[in-house]
């Protein structure tokens, strides 16, 4: 190999030093960008009326956003209530029945595969298993949609953070005499019970501004939501697809970054409060 | 009272199997959705390049080509960045870099719907006022001798280009928080002796901590490609959803994603059974990424001594 001389490693590292600050400020700036963007154009369509009005068709003065915004609660929040049982259930599963130890690695496997699986798919199945059969589009569905995207991201973080409670709490709950349920429910799981909280959090901010299986499920409706389970429910993602593709209206635009801003704050919101959340139970121990 | 316990115990496993029966359900019903476009195309849909709706002609290359490319070039720009970023990251003074780490981490929470708003609202009129003129106007990149007619002279902002840059911008803090774990797992020792025997930062990068986490690199490139095939909404704001196979870069193309979330709400019939063979086709990419991504990254977490 040829001798490089220090002259030429010395500029190389220096390169790439300077290669990689650049790196971080372009992926920083771009963020700021985006948010700021989505702030500059939000802020003007906040008013109150933006949150108290349905939302209406083109032309309709004084059209707000207030009937998404409360379909995307009910929505999420069906997800949340749907999914979160069997997720907790499945993570203590992995975690604690190492008897099932060969399946386990298995579903853990399918687990983490579910996790990367583009989203529009969900939605198709969705369609196909309960749109189709119940014949109309409806909350409902767009909740299980959400649903099914949310379970492994909780199944998985469950079993992470029951795994780092320390085997002597099992072991002392057991030789008192508790079952192995009670050991489970009341021991392990209530010691964990921050890093529980931490996964359902960061599935619902994950899928609170999922819009594509949505587009094939809850669709879109100029009216409040008290159609959830068998009516087209409005919710903030499908408003803002539809106000800035299909539409050619300024006005239109301006609702579709006011319904953008409130999904970033709400999303970035449970992000940060999870963070928080997390970084106290790492603090507390 | 030990019947509960394992009434308990089987009520866990039930739902931890539920995973399993979705996963399962998804190719068994995708499958069935889409025989009818199967038994009169066979195979050869995956070949043909006309859709067609008014005369019931489907065929699945353009937008197979159309996920190919925007992906490929998502890549392309995305790994260098998060590669050098994690590399910033994992040296820089304790406060600076855990700041500038949970700001990535928040570009990984912004939704896909608002990567396609400002897509759409600034990135895609940037491109076309700016960089598109550039490219073509001033470096002149449409007339080079071979490459040349793969880039393309006509442009309008929207197009394959402009949905790899929003993919790129998307998949960055997902590539990179995995880097910076990968990077943060080689042995301290390792380093240090590198530094000890006179390598200079980037050698040491380049020599020891790349090849010592290699398969985790991998694996975090195969997640990033997993995110980037299956990406709908960002995609479909910018790349102009044409439904013919695109002649070059800066043309408007389609992804299988973004053919999904446009046609299908209309779709019936014969056009709707390509659909879902559409989906079946891309559930199956993702599956072997996500297969791949797993592999390696599995790799990496045993070589740390990790009990799974």
């Amino acid at each position: 190999m040829k001798k490089k001389t220090i002259f030429f490693r010395k500029s190389a590292d220096r390169l790439v030093r300077i290669a990689s600050g650049l790196a971080v400020a372009v992926a920083v700036a771009v963020m700021f960008w985006i948010i700021f963007t989505v702030f500059r154009h939000g802020s003007a369509a906040l008013k109150p009326s933006f949150f108290i009005n349905p939302s209406k068709p083109y032309g309709i003065p004084d059209g707000g956003i207030a009937n998404a915004l409360i379909g995307t609660v009910f929505i999420t929040f069906g997800a949340a209530v749907l999914a979160t049982p069997p997720a907790l259930l499945g993570g203590i599963c992995l975690s604690e029945y190492k008897e099932f130890r060969r399946f386990n690695a298995t579903l853990r496997f399918a687990a983490n595969v579910m996790m990367g699986m583009p989203s529009v798919i969900v939605g198709l199945f969705v369609y196909t298993s309960v749109v189709v059969p119940t014949g109309n589009f409806s909350g409902l569905a767009g909740s299980i949609a959400l649903a099914i995207i949310m379970f492994p991201v909780i199944m998985r973080t469950t079993e992470d953070m029951l795994g780092m409670v320390p085997y002597a709490l099992r072991e002392s709950a057991l030789a008192l005499g508790l079952t192995r349920t009670r050991t489970t429910v009341q021991i392990v799981c209530r010691s964990a019970r921050k890093g529980l909280l931490t996964g359902i959090l960061l599935a619902l901010s994950r899928v609170s501004g999922e819009t594509a299986p949505l587009l094939f499920t809850a669709l879109f409706a100029d009216r409040w939501p008290w159609g959830y389970f068998n009516q087209p429910t409005a919710n903030l993602p499908v408003l803002i697809t539809e106000y800035s593709t299909n539409s050619p209206f300024a006005e239109m635009h301006r609702a579709g970054w006011g319904a953008a801003l409130v999904v970033t704050v709400l999303v970035l919101a449970i992000n940060v409060a999870t963070r928080i959340i997390f970084r106290e139970k790492k603090h507390g121990h | 009272m030990f019947k509960s316990d394992s009434f308990f115990k089987w009520l866990c496993l039930a739902s931890a199997a539920l995973i399993g029966i979705l996963m399962l359900g998804f190719f068994i019903q995708l499958t069935v959705s889409s025989s009818e476009i199967w038994q009169t195309y066979g195979l050869g849909f995956l070949a043909s390049r006309d859709w067609d709706p008014v005369n019931d002609h489907y065929g699945a290359l353009p937008s197979i080509v159309g996920t190919l490319v925007t992906t490929t070039i998502s890549l392309i720009i995305a790994l260098p960045l998060a590669f050098s970023a994690a590399l910033y990251l994992v040296d820089a003074r304790p406060l600076i870099g855990e700041v500038l780490g949970h700001a990535i981490d928040l570009l990984a929470a912004i939704p896909s719907i608002i990567y396609g708003m400002w897509g759409l609202f600034v990135l895609a009129p940037l491109m076309q006022d700016y960089v598109e003129p550039f490219l073509v106007e001033t470096l002149k990149l449409s007339s080079l001798p071979v490459v040349g007619k793969y880039i393309g002279s006509d442009y309008n902002g929207f197009g394959l280009l402009t949905a790899g840059i929003i993919l790129s911008i998307m998949i960055l803090p997902y590539i990179c928080a995995i880097l910076r774990d990968v990077f943060l797992m080689t042995p301290p020792m390792l380093r240090e002796s590198a530094y000890g025997i006179g390598c200079t930062k980037w050698e040491t990068a380049k020599d020891i901590v790349l090849r010592y986490g290699i398969r985790g690199i991998l694996g975090a490139i195969f997640i990033g490609l997993g995110r980037a095939l299956g990406e709908t909404m960002a995609v479909l704001f910018v790349i102009g959803n044409i439904m013919d196979m695109p002649e070059n870069l800066l043309s408007g193309a389609t992804t299988i994603a973004s053919t999904l979330a446009n046609n299908f709400p209309e779709a019936d019939g014969l056009q709707r059974s390509a659909l879902f063979a559409l989906g079946l086709v891309l559930l199956t990419m993702s599956f072997g990424i996500q297969i791949l991504a797993q592999y390696y990254l599995h790799a990496t977490s045993a070589k740390r001594g990790e009990e799974r």
